[in-house]
């Protein structure tokens, strides 16, 4: 196989960025001396810096290749990840959840569960979400050796241990105060690093005009023909599930990745939530996530449009650094659209050949190489080095972000509460670190079990629908409704992932091949068939969100509230003092006012690509 | 805060900024036929020396402030 070839002045870039993230994590760690500074950061960042940390730590595998992927795939419909998918519920959580995430004494999300309800609420959530975080972080590791492998020719065993080595020195030194630190140097690589990609793939088709017509041109090529507009617009195409390519209506879309998906993932998920909680006041706690929603409504620009290019970018004929063609190894294999090589496979001899759609016998597109062949496609040795350096520092801060929340669940919800409470500080510090180990040598393991999906996205989704999608019925209902308790916190959740599971079980999307696609529970009878797996993940999710709701809402009233309204100050909208303007920001930096500015702006955003 | 992280943002970039700005003067036009015959190193690396220059003079003030302040 025939890689690209980096020249010294890549690696040079490569080795720059390694020596800065492991120097900050070096030169943080004599501040990290109590439990507080190396899970919390001592609550002491300004808001710009958790802000950027936030959407960083978010920007795991399923960003930037999932969503250039998703961009070549749907087309402009993936904005919906962000501007229905992501504003809203970040909003929320700044305006409505963060104050009694701050100001409780919780440090985690499990423990905000435990003193709102009980333990075994809390033990729930800190077990599922300890898990989820270790895959999550070996999905990412995975994804990122599969990828230096096809392009670089890297050993794919050295480039998942280099990587999980890096995460692993810089936040065993510094803890989250290193991650963060690293997360905002991440976030001005990526966000520098694709930049320039964006320009010459705009430049190259003409602008966004160019892209419109092109894009066109494919909607009419496919079978069967979508009208113009299909790859352009976000919700001109979601009347019916038949009329866009992701497969999915706007009432699925809404309720099932606007409301129950995103709501569950921004506002409960202790990854994200951690960096606000880092905040070094309540008012900069509040605006993290709304700071993280600016750029995070532009990033379409930066990750989706890529994707779009590549579906009808021209391959060079001749280059100095080697044939897109020979990248992956397929030499002489033609890009099945724009820049968009097969998928390979080895067939019974060994040898790698492009993978056959079983209907139609045409080769499969291989949707997740569409941002990696941009980069491949208009970068010169320099700024290729670069522009995969950024690549690199998205799936670390991915993994960093997995990584922190873990150590914190691990030792305070699990271990300090379940093995060994009462023990010193020190030792808590001490046992951050072992987990940070531990995590980091279980998600290795996890990185070799996840090689089944061709659209990383959808495993995550698909996680997320189980566990986390019940969650925020459970949070909603926690914070503002006094009565619900323990017991019914408890029962709905267990009965909402179950649901989740059930509902997967049952159903299958159209041409689904392998059971973990779902139909497990109902054999060759599924009791409904999606038109796409987009469209069964967002369903799974709306399902296990109802069942969560009323389950919760039934076993509360059937049981007794045994917290008294003491026990719930802080926890309870009903019984939490309202939080006061802050003094010290002028108007505009209010978080009233940066919250009613970006839903604004993101109302324009969906009109303008409506 | 610990340490201001503009220093070290400022500090990487304007390391990356030179490393491309130089060799975008050395390199071989040839390479540039796949950027559409933009040197992109050289315009792309001064962009960067801007940014670190931009961070790392954020940082320099802050610093003054503090110290007035302190002082």
């Amino acid at each position: 196989m025939e890689a690209v070839r980096l020249g010294p002045v890549d690696y040079s870039i490569l080795i720059v960025y390694t020596v800065f993230v492991l120097g900050v994590g070096i030169a943080l760690k004599r501040f990290t001396k109590t439990s507080s500074d190396f899970f919390l950061s001592g609550r002491s960042m300004p808001a710009w810096i958790t802000g950027l940390a936030f959407i960083s730590a978010n920007l795991g595998a399923q960003e930037v290749i999932g969503m250039g992927a998703s961009g070549a795939k749907y087309g402009m419909m993936t904005s919906h990840f962000y501007w229905l998918g992501a504003i809203p519920a970040m909003v929320f959580v700044g305006i409505f959840m963060m104050p009694y995430y701050y100001g409780s004494r919780a440090r985690s999300v499990p423990e905000y569960l435990k003193l709102r309800f009980d333990e075994k609420t809390r033990g729930f959530n800190a077990i599922s979400f300890a898990v989820m975080t270790v895959f999550s972080s070996g999905v990412s590791m995975y994804a990122l050796a599969k990828l230096m492998e096809l392009l670089l020719g890297w050993n794919f065993h050295a480039s998942l241990v280099a990587s999980a080595i890096i995460v692993l020195v810089y936040i065993f030194m510094g803890g989250l105060t290193s991650a963060i630190y690293n997360e905002v140097l991440q976030f001005f690589l990526i966000v520098l690093g694709f930049l320039p990609l964006v320009i010459l793939g705009l430049i190259d088709v003409g602008g966004w005009d160019g892209l419109v017509s092109k894009l066109n041109q494919v909607a009419a090529n496919h079978q069967p023909p979508y009208p113009p507009g299909t790859w352009t617009e976000s919700w001109a195409h979601t009347g019916s599930a038949a009329a866009n390519p992701m497969g999915v209506e706007w009432f699925g879309l809404v309720m099932g990745l606007g409301f129950v998906l995103s709501f569950g993932y921004w506002c409960t998920d202790f990854l994200v939530v951690q960096r606000a909680m880092a905040a070094d006041s309540m008012s900069a706690a509040r605006r993290t996530p709304l700071i993280a929603a600016i750029p995070k409504m532009l990033f379409p620009a930066l990750v989706i449009v890529p994707g779009m290019i590549a579906m009808v970018a021209t391959p060079h004929q001749t280059t100095p650094l080697g044939q897109e063609a020979k990248v992956a190894g397929i030499a002489g294999v033609a890009p099945v659209h724009g820049i968009i090589p097969p998928k390979m496979k080895k067939d019974a001899t060994g040898v790698e050949r492009p993978e056959l759609d079983a209907k139609t016998g045409k080769p499969v597109p291989d949707y997740d190489l569409a941002t990696p062949m941009m980069l491949i496609h208009y970068f010169p040795t320099g700024l290729l080095g670069l522009g995969l350096t950024a690549l690199m520092a998205s799936f670390m801060s991915g993994m960093a972000g997995n990584v922190t929340a873990f150590n914190t669940v691990w030792t305070y919800d699990i271990y300090q509460s379940y093995i060994a409470p009462n023990k010193s500080d020190s030792h808590y510090l001490w046992m951050g670190r072992m987990s940070t180990l531990f995590g980091i040598a279980i998600s290795i393991g996890a990185a070799y079990v996840a090689t089944q999906f061709n659209n990383i996205m959808d495993v995550l989704q698909l996680v997320f629908g189980f566990v986390n999608a019940p969650l925020f019925a459970t949070f909603m209902l926690g914070m503002f409704w006094r009565r619900a308790t323990g017991h019914g916190a408890f029962g709905g959740l267990l009965l909402g992932t179950v649901a989740a599971a059930v509902h997967h079980g049952l159903t299958v999307p159209v041409g689904a091949a392998t059971l973990i696609k779902g139909g497990w529970l109902a054999g060759s009878h599924p009791v409904h068939v999606y038109p796409s797996e987009m469209a069964q993940n967002f369903w799974t999710a709306i399902f296990a969100w109802v069942t969560c709701f009323v389950m919760t809402i039934l076993i509360s009233l059937l049981t007794r509230q045994t917290k008294t309204e003491d026990d719930l100050r802080g926890l309870v909208y009903s019984l939490t003092p309202h939080v006061a303007k802050d003094e010290h920001l002028p108007w505009y930096a209010q978080p009233g006012t940066l919250a009613i500015g970006v839903l604004l702006a993101t109302l324009v955003l969906n009109i303008i690509f409506w | 805060m610990h340490i201001d992280i503009r220093i070290p943002i400022g500090l990487m970039f304007g390391t990356f900024g030179g490393i491309l700005t130089g060799f975008g003067l050395l390199s071989d036009p040839a390479i540039y036929q796949r950027s559409l015959g933009f040197n992109v190193n050289l315009s792309w690396g001064l962009a960067l020396l801007a940014f670190s220059a931009l961070m790392l003079g954020m940082a320099y003030r802050a610093s003054r402030r503090k110290s007035r302040e302190g002082g």
